[in-house]
């Protein structure tokens, strides 16, 4: 059972400073599969994912990822927390900061791979590997803060990957991508998922770019959640219950959904008219 | 003058020999620490550690004992105090990481060299010591404080051997690193103490005032030059050393301090450096240009 399911909650509840932030939720997410965490700003999606590295203590419910207590075995996980990018005056590659994914918690000093032996050289050879695979090639030895936020992104998803993890944690890694960019991000993440069998749960802003992959979507809201495949949890049925008022969820000629009339959380992204689907 | 007779020459004083011993020291430690507070963007955390550093050693000179010693204890005792205030695990950022805080470091710098003024003054000593105190000199570095510096280097680059990848680690990307079970936070503190070693060290060389000189210049001139760690910080430390050693002749044969010379020459490397690469990005950019052209 624990070699199928990557990541199971049971009736857990987060609590941040005294506040709740959600509670009971329940979901599985199983190898190979790409589940979404949903939901307007401030209800708690980065908190899970925490949580799921070990990072915040949960207040009831269990967690099991792979079997074990959360944070038991880090080395399964690759995770990409949400960030704003490096700055130009961030003098390091981008195979540097791949290469830190490899073994960048290790006491020492890095050596030139030259002076490594076999080893070395095998730990050079999978950070070329993993670069090659999310086609980072022509600027992986260019200084990292000269890079465009969509390189950026490849790079740090390669420094996700580097150690062949069983699980992906993603933070938001289309936000500040242009639609182009989201778009090839989102493929090359399903991509990865499906062909090395890696579960992917990732907080998404718009689950637009991500909704032909999806497997599972988490929505949080109202300090609950509903869990499950995405065409059944982004209806008006299933939101109108989470929230106790009137949701609807609209598709428009492209395609695309749009939530509205979920209760607003503290506007924290003003600028951006979308709706938070 | 031939080579070999201006050598003579040059270490033709014990005291000679012992500037050049102290200063090889220092700029091996520095040039290695300083890429990594570059990188850390705590360039302001190394300059107050140095300042702290000078009412340290007059502290010291009134009371009667041995310079290097206040340097040590100040240096030392001030990264341990920054490192226990709250967000000192924060580095840079966006925002430059001190952010409010540099107001309050801004008065400590203040106090620290009002205090320190106040110690020369209560030593009643010749005014040359407040001089040297600040602005460093070649002729007052002792046997046995090449000894301690030789104690305080190893000790210092011994730790940093240890802990520089899992601190590559958390200067690069913190919230990773933790995920990943570094402990960023203990890290960071030791990373200052380093910072704190460095600067005492540094400040006996060039003085509390200009330890920016090896400190910083020769890390940001390799910065500049290269983005790979390995090579990066093996420049910084090749850098320092030519301004040191080459500060310290030129002093020895000129009239002027060598606080100037050191800082002169790290200066003009800075300013060599900072050319190429602005050279070398236009270049970058122009060849990108061309080949999207060449694409379209």
């Amino acid at each position: 059972m624990s070699n199928d399911s990557a990541v199971r909650f049971r009736g857990v509840s987060a609590t941040v400073g005294g506040r709740t932030v959600w509670s009971g939720v329940d979901f599985t997410v199983d190898a190979g599969q790409f589940a979404a965490v949903l939901g307007p700003n401030g209800v708690g999606k980065t908190t899970l994912l925490k949580a799921i590295l070990g990072l915040v203590p949960t207040s009831a419910g269990t967690i099991s990822v792979f079997g074990h207590r959360p944070g038991a075995d880090r080395s399964r996980i690759g995770y990409l927390p949400q960030r704003h990018a490096f700055g130009p005056s961030v003098r390091i590659r981008g195979i540097d900061i791949v290469r830190l994914g490899l073994d960048g918690e290790r006491w020492g000093t890095p050596l030139p791979s030259w002076l490594q032996g076999s080893k070395g050289r095998a730990a050079a050879e999978r950070v070329r590997e993993v670069i090659r695979l999310v086609g980072a090639e022509s600027y992986a030895h260019r200084p990292v803060g000269q890079c465009s936020g969509g390189e950026q992104q490849r790079l740090l998803i390669a420094q996700a990957l580097v150690r062949r993890p069983d699980l992906l944690i993603l933070d938001e890694p289309l936000d500040s991508l242009d639609v182009t960019n989201q778009r090839s991000v989102s493929a090359l993440i399903q991509s990865v998922c499906r062909r090395e069998g890696i579960a992917v749960v990732m907080v998404a802003h718009d689950v637009n770019p991500i909704l032909p992959y999806l497997d599972r979507v988490i929505y949080l809201g109202h300090g609950g959640a509903v869990t499950g495949a995405p065409e059944q949890v982004i209806t008006p049925e299933a939101l109108t219950a989470l929230y106790g008022t009137p949701v609807d969820v609209l598709r428009d000629r492209m395609g695309r959904l749009v939530v509205v009339g979920q209760p607003d959380a503290p506007p924290e992204h003003p600028h951006d008219p979308e709706a938070h689907a | 003058m031939s080579p070999t007779s201006l050598l003579e020459d040059l270490f033709a004083y014990p005291f000679m020999v012992n500037a050049f011993q102290a200063g090889t020291i220092v700029a091996v430690a520095a040039g290695a620490i300083g890429w990594f507070m570059v990188q850390r963007r705590q360039s302001f955390a190394g300059h107050t550690l140095a300042v702290i550093g000078f009412p340290g050693a007059a502290a010291a000179t009134w009371l009667g004992s041995n310079p290097a010693v206040g340097y040590f204890v100040a240096c030392i005792g001030g990264a341990l105090i920054i490192a226990a205030l709250p967000h000192a695990g924060h580095i840079g950022g966006e925002t430059g990481g001190v952010g409010e805080e540099s107001a309050v470091i801004g008065t400590v710098q203040a106090f620290a060299l009002a205090a320190g003024f106040l110690f020369v003054s209560l030593y009643q000593g010749f005014l040359s010591g407040l001089n040297n105190l600040l602005f460093g000199t070649i002729t007052g570095v002792t046997t046995s404080q090449v000894q301690m510096l030789a104690v305080a280097g190893i000790a210092s680059l011994t730790l940093l051997a240890v802990i520089a990848r899992p601190l590559l680690f958390a200067t690069i990307d913190p919230a990773v690193a933790a995920s990943r079970g570094i402990p960023v936070r203990a890290v960071s503190g030791a990373f200052l103490v380093l910072l704190g070693v460095a600067a005492a060290g540094t400040s006996q060389v060039t003085g509390s005032l200009l330890v920016f000189a090896l400190l910083v210049a020769p890390a940001a001139t390799a910065v500049r030059l290269t983005a790979r760690p390995d090579l990066g910080i093996a420049l910084s430390v090749a850098i320092a050393l030519m301004v040191t050693w080459a500060g310290e002749a030129i002093a020895y044969f000129s009239p002027y301090p060598i606080g100037f010379w050191v800082t002169s020459i790290a200066f003009a490397a800075f300013l060599a450096a900072s050319a190429v690469s602005a050279l070398r990005e236009r270049r970058g950019r122009r060849r990108q240009r061309r080949t999207k052209e060449a694409v379209a």
